[in-house]
């Protein structure tokens, strides 16, 4: 076996696409326009981020449902009467400060020191659970009181908006301890580097989400 | 143990679903027997199902896009013969319940399961060809999506014999769609079903735009780009800018129906024409999502057997990327009946027939290019030409129904119905024929039965005359889509042509089956060593038919638009190839079953959900997740076929190329 043929033992390929020369005419590899394919690392971030937009739209989409249902209640509970923002701003500070942890860890892999990542995603995934816990345990408190979602269209689609970016942060926290296994049996390779990359474009994402979430839904929700 | 699944779920006592879904299994158990006795399954597991060479994935797709071609005519000649009988004193044979059933499975078919996997699997096949490159931006990304595709056909299928389908026309509107209305698994197997493969498709999506803005050959700037590339862009930005919304619109549709949420019910404060409004901000775009890849086969197709370059290639670009976006703000011509006022319907019918503008620059620019060319009427020039004259029709009755007053009194008509099958039929479908005619070569290294092919499309395209017209005229005097039966007996002559054309249809299928058994058998009479069979002008035809797995032995430079048609000129004149390059091993991506086994355990989910088996469900999530885990931990991920083996199959397609060098002599 070559070492080209693991990317996950060997370094980077110097000319991965084996063009025979670095793009056209002389110039660099691009990928903008005449310069031939990019760099993996390269793709496998744009792509991520073309992925990332379509998750956007999606939650646009899910947005614009909120917006048409805010304010049908049907005679139930609005969003004044239910959002508890001390609980609202302690999971924003969970959130922002695994934000903070993700970044962390980003530039301890860049720099190949195992232990350093591993402690910044740890800390990442411990905030992103009790930022979980934190909404979980609003809803239950929800529905106990019987603002469940099967009240009224505006409470449809607040449990659905916020569930749904709570269903991201859960599918967040599993990549999080699939990624921390593999960088144990693997290391820093290539993959795991882009991996890693690809986390933290989801991860911080999540955070912007959350961040429309927090003002259209709790703070405009409160003042009404 | 098994939730709402019982015994009774299989329709014993209805003897046309009955006997349908028989004669498919029946079908389906011949073809895995005799791959089971011929002992084809290793070869299919390594060469087929586990491949992730984008060329077998677009093949595949195609073929899958062909056999649900098969089910969803037959639902259409079924609706057809039962309508041609069902007025007045007659009955017809299909009860109330199951045309309902029928007309939605027809439609739902036909969109996501042909036209879809159809244009998705030419770009797939296509794409990275032309763009000079050996694969596309993520390799077994591209299978999952295939095999997602391929499970919601299953499952879509699987509705036939084992409970129902929807009843509910093939957007499933509510509050029809909703359980108090449809308490059934029909709107479930709807919703599992499309709800999986439009993952499939947005993944693609993503795929393929990678794949064009961050692979391309050296020089090959966008301006040089082929036009199908171009379309086949704007098409997937589509996907990726709309598909999300078809996703987010099934799962509330789906919290209604399981977890009893209010989003578009009619009570606690629901909005039914939410729904509607969300559906078709996907929907619109989705139209474009199919005819644009079908505009670029048409400008290659034009352009080569016109033996000139397309006429206004920078126009072409500019309309294709005009559509993609105005395809965005037409949404609401679809319901303007829904009362947003006067305001509204004028935006929206405006832009509506604004879009018609880039469309009619297109097609000048086809007209234009076939103007002063050599034009060889072969089979994919005729399916083109036919395209033109009846999408322009198809598109006229499009912009008559974009003036809001006209759709206020011909909407849900059968003129309706007419229009659209207008620009789906003569549009994308004889796009997607077009494509399959003309790629055929390329795919295989043998052409199609030529006469079989003309056969074909005479009798697909007098049958869609005669089908579709007749419907135009139905509409103006009043009869509306979706009826299962009429009285005003005026209506008869009408509808028994329109069961005619269905019937010249279905010969044109026939000789379509014909060709595709005769082209298999009589392939040596119809090889095409030289991998260049039409005179192309695009880099897919620079490399040998059927291309090797890695495409190009060396990536080509690009210099200037048409790229294959410089180097090919270049060579004419000097009567020698390029110097030979100096050979390198190649890399690529192993094969790997994860599409499969992940679509396998996505299909397990939809059946559990639509049967809310929760404990199946459970498992199926728990596989698709371990198939994650097992794909991350793969050590081997690529191959590498050394520099000789890759010399040695140069050299061969370049002692052919040298040949036929000879055949094509020095221009004069």
């Amino acid at each position: 076996m070559s070492a080209a043929v693991n990317e996950h033992l060997g370094a980077r390929p110097i000319d991965p696409h084996k063009l025979g020369h670095f793009g056209h005419e002389g110039r660099d590899i691009t990928g903008r326009g005449g310069g031939g394919p990019a760099d993996k690392r390269i793709i496998v971030g744009f792509g991520f981020w073309i992925f990332l937009l379509s998750d956007i739209v999606l939650f646009s989409a899910i947005f614009a449902t909120y917006a048409v249902l805010a304010d049908a209640t049907a005679g139930g509970p609005g969003g004044a009467d239910l959002f508890d923002l001390g609980n609202v701003g302690l999971e924003t500070v969970c959130l922002l400060l695994s934000s903070f942890a993700c970044g962390v860890a980003m530039i301890a892999a860049s720099r190949r020191h195992a232990r350093l990542t591993q402690l910044g995603l740890l800390v990442t995934g411990g905030l992103g659970l009790l930022f979980l816990v934190l909404e979980i345990h609003e809803f239950a408190g929800m529905i106990t009181q019987g603002a469940g979602p099967e009240r009224s269209a505006f409470l449809s689609g607040f449990f659905a908006l916020v569930g749904c970016h709570g269903l991201h942060v859960l599918c967040g926290l599993l990549w999080l301890g699939t990624m921390m296994a593999q960088i144990r049996a693997f290391g820093f390779t290539p993959p795991i580097q882009r991996r890693l990359m690809c986390f933290s474009l989801f991860w911080h994402a999540l955070d912007i989400i959350w961040v429309g979430l927090f003002t259209i839904v709790y703070l405009m929700g409160s003042i009404q | 143990m098994f939730g709402k699944l019982t015994w009774s779920a299989i329709p014993l006592s209805e003897p046309i679903p009955l006997a349908a879904g028989g004669v498919v299994m029946v079908v389906v158990a011949t073809v895995l027997a005799w791959i089971t006795i011929k002992g084809h399954w290793p070869y299919l597991w390594r060469e087929w199902i586990t491949s992730v060479d984008h060329k077998r994935i677009g093949v595949m797709y195609c073929l899958l896009a062909l056999v649900m071609l098969l089910r969803g005519f037959s639902d259409a000649i079924m609706m057809r013969s039962h309508l041609a009988f069902a007025g007045g004193d007659g009955q017809g044979y299909l009860p109330p319940d199951h045309y309902n059933q029928i007309f939605s499975a027809h439609g739902a078919i036909m969109i996501f399961f042909t036209a879809m996997p159809f244009m998705v699997g030419l770009m797939n096949f296509v794409v990275p060809l032309q763009l000079g490159v050996r694969d596309v931006a993520f390799p077994t990304l591209n299978s999952v999506s295939f095999w997602l595709t391929a499970s919601g056909a299953l499952l879509i299928n699987a509705s036939l014999v084992i409970g129902e389908f929807a009843r509910t026309g093939w957007l499933a509107y509510p509050p029809l769609s909703e359980l108090r209305f449809s308490p059934g698994v029909g709107v479930d197997y709807y919703l599992w079903s499309l709800q999986i493969s439009g993952v499939g498709t947005l993944l693609s999506g993503v795929n393929l735009v990678t794949t064009i803005l961050k692979m391309r050959a050296p020089g090959m700037t966008y301006t040089r780009m082929p036009v199908f590339c171009w379309t086949a862009l704007a098409s997937n930005l589509l996907i990726v800018a709309t598909f999300p919304v078809l996703t987010a619109t099934f799962a509330l549709l789906t919290l209604d129906r399981y977890l009893g949420f209010h989003f578009f019910t009619n009570d606690l404060g629901g909005n039914p024409m939410m729904y509607i409004n969300l559906i078709w901000i996907w929907g619109h775009p989705e139209v474009y999502i199919l005819i644009l890849p079908a505009f670029g086969v048409f400008s290659e197709v034009v352009s080569t057997f016109s033996g000139k370059p397309l006429f206004g290639y920078r126009s072409m670009i500019l309309a294709t990327m005009v559509i993609c976006v105005l395809s965005c703000v037409v949404w609401l011509h679809h319901f303007f009946t829904m009362g947003a006022g006067a305001n509204v319907n004028g935006f929206f019918g405006i832009m509506t027939m604004v879009i018609a503008v880039p469309t009619g620059v297109k097609v000048f620019n086809w007209l234009f290019t076939l103007y002063g060319g050599r034009v060889r009427y072969e089979v994919p020039v005729l399916w083109s030409i036919s395209f033109m004259v009846t999408f322009v029709i198809g598109g006229l009755t499009g912009v008559l129904l974009s003036v809001p007053p006209v759709d206020w009194v011909l909407h849900n008509s059968l003129f309706l119905v007419a229009h659209f099958h207008n620009v789906a039929i003569g549009g994308v479908l004889f796009g997607a024929f077009t494509g399959y005619t003309y790629w055929f070569p390329k795919a295989f290294g043998f052409k199609l039965h030529e006469g079989f092919g003309k056969a074909a499309f005479w009798c697909w395209t007098i049958g869609f005359y005669l089908a579709f017209m007749p419907l135009y005229a139905l509409g103006l005097m009043g009869m509306t889509r979706r009826v299962q039966h009429w009285d005003d007996l005026t209506w008869r002559p009408w509808l028994l042509c329109a069961l005619g054309g269905a019937v010249v249809i279905l010969i044109g299928i026939g000789f379509q089956v014909l060709q595709l058994v005769a082209s298999i058998r009589q392939r040596r009479t119809n090889l095409d060593l030289s991998g260049d069979p039409w005179d192309g002008r695009s880099l897919e035809w620079a490399t040998a038919s059927p291309p090797p797995v890695f495409n190009f032995a060396v990536i080509p430079d690009v210099v200037g638009e048409e790229a294959y048609w410089g180097i090919k000129q270049r060579a004419i004149e000097t009567q020698q190839l390029p110097a030979e390059a100096s050979y390198q091993a190649i890399e690529m991506p192993r094969n790997t079953a994860t599409g499969f086994v992940s679509a396998f355990f996505s299909t397990l989910i939809g059946f559990a959900m639509i049967w809310h088996i929760w404990w199946m469900a459970c498992l199926g999530l728990l596989g698709a997740y371990a198939v994650l885990v097992a794909f991350a931990w793969r050590r081997e991920v690529e191959f590498v076929i050394p520099a000789t083996e890759v010399a040695r199959i140069d050299r061969e397609r370049r002692r052919i190329r040298e040949q036929f060098l000879l055949t094509l002599g020095k221009p004069s």
